[in-house]
């Protein structure tokens, strides 16, 4: 398998003047996982994502679960860790990183964070929000560039990688999957959180958040793009490179009350499923893979390294 | 479900205004914009006000876990208090404290201090009426510590030594006093600085994450903020006063009583001495601190012994119910006791402070918290002052620390909210029933006399009620 560019894609069917927003290619490749189209709304909506009651307050207030979950799963992974800084030590990567909204609390927690997106007029906001704590300054740093570049020149270094609300907006989910792995060191951790593909999902995630209620924007997600926890599965299962074990399989339920006030909470539901465990001769690799879902997420931590040669 | 609907009309209002401006909260005032230069040094809390509240608030967050990572800064305007030893003679003003305080207290090690200084517990509550011979008797059936009465200065040293022992990570500035603030927008636009500015005397200036305001009832950093703050004076001041008893005794008990004037409290400091607090009118309360020793003496002793105030007419209601009450539970029927005669005051310990009630409308703006006197004001009655001051803490210390262990940017008003709905819900029925009840024992008025008596008799008899009374007042 060959990578030319594993760019994120967004899908937009807003009414946006496309002339004011000349997007050119960055690579001239047939296959690529960026949809140019999807960038523009993002674009659009740049200077709102620190607006804590504004269009993205809904990922605002999904911090007080995510953070949670990825600290909570990366501490178990060490023996002791520092009051104060319970991450210090770690180099998270996060993937379409956006306004910062997720590198921000996971920079505070101490780790090393880089936050990587697409749309440089994102990075621009991360960049002059953080600036102002000299702390994070320090701990986090962003680029504005595609999954691919970092894949090169950070391979293996990587203690988690996340990838929270983006595969639903990526093309080629299985090159993105596979650039994950590639960049995590073995034993590191993989964390997805997205939206999954069932008619509860369409009647509260599109029709109600985005048409009647317009909590979220219109055209921000598209139903077709949404991955469910079996696609995820199989994806995983497929690579050969990165090998997983013992999943746990966590559901998060989110009723329409809480769409409404944007209070997600975590329902725990049980399941080991040994389809997850696949007998790959990179036994070194093998580790624990965590599955959340609900209807408004998918949550996954899979801890996978990979060696080049299995990838190339 | 208070919650979740609160916040949803709260976001429901925003998102239909035209401005992003925090919903439902008044102006923010002097929301200059800072165009000066970034400095290299953002605290994360700065407490402005170093009383017994905001010197509580600056331990409690140094020494909490997930703060060993953070800049803590307090502010006090005062000049650091340092005693080389315990002095002999007690202070005229003391703190009645409740174990929940003390646990706070103990949770940084501020107690052990106290322990080591000095403090008297007490055991037993006597409260009754001047106009009547109805009761209240508070006491725990393990005989456990109702309270504990601490001098002012005790905890003020305690606390202070506890803030030197945590100075790699709290910074205490003396003789600083805030001279002005400048508030962030709400959310971050082009070249704005999200944090708070405070400007002190000397001309230099802070930037901070969350401003803690604990700078007692008339608070500069409220008023800065433009919170609305409901108050009223009271037509009482307080006189206090350290007491020599006639003789030494147990002196484990709490005394009050509700004369028409106000009520007058003896609280126990040590076998000999007790600390007098008297609420009274302005001009009876001048009297009092002008008055020579002796005369005082005779006026406080027959404040609690005499019974001049009594009528036939509700004596003999008053011991209707009381047959009434040991028909139904004979076991339950306590004889009122008298508490110690006074023999002399200590000289120069009698002072006077004007009461009255106040509530801050808001605790909470977004990167600035009230705490203490800064949001509530109360009569002393009910000796609840400081405790609810000591529970703001131990509310904010508790959200603040989870807000940090999850990462999130702490001047956020989500978890600030928080803290408000806690001790609003609290504090507001606190203040509610002491005003009542000052309200309700200032007139010797029959009706309400015959009122008050037949409602304390019955509280009295009725065990659970007695108990939850001293758990919400325990807290």
């Amino acid at each position: 398998m060959w990578f030319k560019s594993c760019r994120m894609t967004f899908a937009c069917l807003n009414r946006m003047k496309i002339y004011r927003y000349p997007w050119r290619r960055l690579y001239s490749t047939s296959q690529t996982t960026v949809d140019n189209s999807e960038i523009k709304t993002f674009l659009a909506l740049a200077h709102r994502w620190w607006d804590e009651q504004g269009v993205y307050a809904p990922l605002h207030s999904m911090n007080d679960l995510r953070v949670p979950f990825i600290r909570d799963n990366l501490l178990k992974t060490v023996a002791h860790h520092q009051s104060g800084k319970p991450l210090s030590g770690m180099k998270i990567l996060d993937v379409g990183c956006g306004g910062g909204l997720l590198s921000e609390p996971l920079g505070r927690l101490g780790a090393s964070v880089i936050g990587i997106d697409p749309v440089d007029e994102n990075i621009k906001i991360a960049q002059h929000h953080k600036s102002f704590d000299p702390v994070l300054d320090k701990r986090i740093e962003y680029r504005a560039c595609s999954l691919e570049e970092i894949v090169e020149e950070t391979a293996e270094t990587c203690d988690a990688v996340v990838a929270s609300e983006v595969v639903e907006h990526v093309i080629d989910l299985e090159t993105f999957i596979q650039c994950c792995c590639q960049v995590l060191k073995p034993g590191g951790s993989l964390f997805i959180t997205t939206i999954n593909k069932t008619q509860l999902s369409y009647a509260l995630g599109i029709v109600f958040s985005e048409q009647i209620a317009g909590i979220v924007p219109k055209g921000t997600h598209t139903w077709e793009k949404f991955v469910s926890p079996e696609k995820l599965e199989s994806i995983l299962e497929s690579m050969p490179s990165c090998a997983f074990t013992h999943c746990e399989i966590l559901s998060r339920m989110v009723n329409s009350c809480q769409v409404i006030t944007f209070r997600w909470c975590l329902v725990f539901k049980k399941n080991i499923l040994n389809s997850c465990m696949s007998q790959s001769s990179c036994s070194h690799n093998s580790v624990p893979v965590n599955l959340i879902w609900n209807i408004g997420i998918v949550s996954i931590q899979g801890n996978g390294g990979s060696s080049k040669d299995f990838c190339k | 479900m208070l919650r979740v609907s609160t916040m949803a009309a709260r976001l429901a209002v925003s998102r239909w205004r035209a401005a992003p401006s925090a919903a439902g909260r008044g102006p923010l005032l002097s929301c200059r914009r800072w165009s000066g230069d970034k400095a290299d040094t953002v605290y994360d809390v700065v407490v402005s006000g170093g009383g017994l509240v905001g010197a509580a608030m600056a331990c409690a967050l140094g020494y909490d876990i997930h703060f060993h990572d953070k800049k803590i800064l307090l502010l006090e305007a005062g000049p650091k208090k340092v005693w080389e030893k315990l002095p002999e003679t007690y202070s005229n003003r003391v703190s009645s404290i409740s174990p929940g305080s003390a646990t706070l207290l103990s949770s940084f090690g501020a107690w052990d201090h106290i322990c080591n200084m000095r403090y008297r517990a007490f055991r037993r509550m006597q409260v009754w009426d001047a106009c009547s011979e109805a009761l209240i008797m508070f006491d725990k059936d393990n005989l456990d510590d109702m309270g504990y009465i601490v001098e002012n200065d005790v905890i003020m040293c305690a606390l202070t030594k506890q803030l030197e022992a945590v100075s790699d990570r709290v910074t205490v500035l003396y003789r600083s006093k805030a001279v002005s603030y400048t508030w962030p927008y709400p959310f971050t636009m082009a070249d704005s600085s999200p944090w708070v500015h405070i400007t002190l005397g000397d001309g230099s200036t802070l930037q901070t994450k969350l401003l803690i305001g604990a700078d007692g009832h008339n608070s500069g950093v409220r008023q800065a903020a433009g919170i609305q703050n409901v108050s009223w004076n009271y037509d009482q001041s307080a006189v206090v006063a350290t007491l020599h008893l006639s003789e030494a005794t147990e002196n484990n008990v709490a005394w009050q009583r509700f004369l028409p004037s106000g009520p007058i409290a003896l609280l126990p400091l040590s076998d000999t001495l007790s600390s007098l607090v008297w609420s009274t009118s302005h001009e009876h309360a001048a009297e009092l601190v002008g008055m020579d020793e002796e005369k005082f003496v005779d006026t406080i002793n027959s404040a609690f012994w005499s019974d001049a105030n009594h009528t036939d007419f509700i004596d003999s209601a008053s011991t209707v119910l009381q047959s009434v009450v040991g028909f139904l539970r004979p076991t339950k029927v306590s004889a009122r006791q008298l508490p110690p005669s006074v023999a002399r005051v200590d000289a120069r310990s009698r002072v006077l402070f004007p009461l009255g009630l106040g509530h801050a409308a808001e605790y909470v703006r977004p990167r600035l918290a009230l705490i203490g006197d800064a949001a509530h004001r109360v009569h002393p009655l009910a000796g609840q002052g400081v405790n609810m001051g000591f529970g703001d803490v131990s509310s904010l210390v508790h959200h603040l620390s989870a807000a940090a262990f999850n990462g999130k940017d702490l001047g956020s008003m989500s978890h600030l909210t928080g803290y408000e709905t806690d001790r609003q819900r609290h504090n507001t029925a606190l203040l509610a029933a002491t005003d009542l009840l000052k309200r309700l024992y200032s007139t010797s008025a029959a009706p309400l006399v015959l009122l008050r008596t037949w409602g304390l008799q019955a509280t009295n008899a009725v065990s659970p009620l007695k108990e939850q009374i001293m758990a919400f007042a325990s807290k």
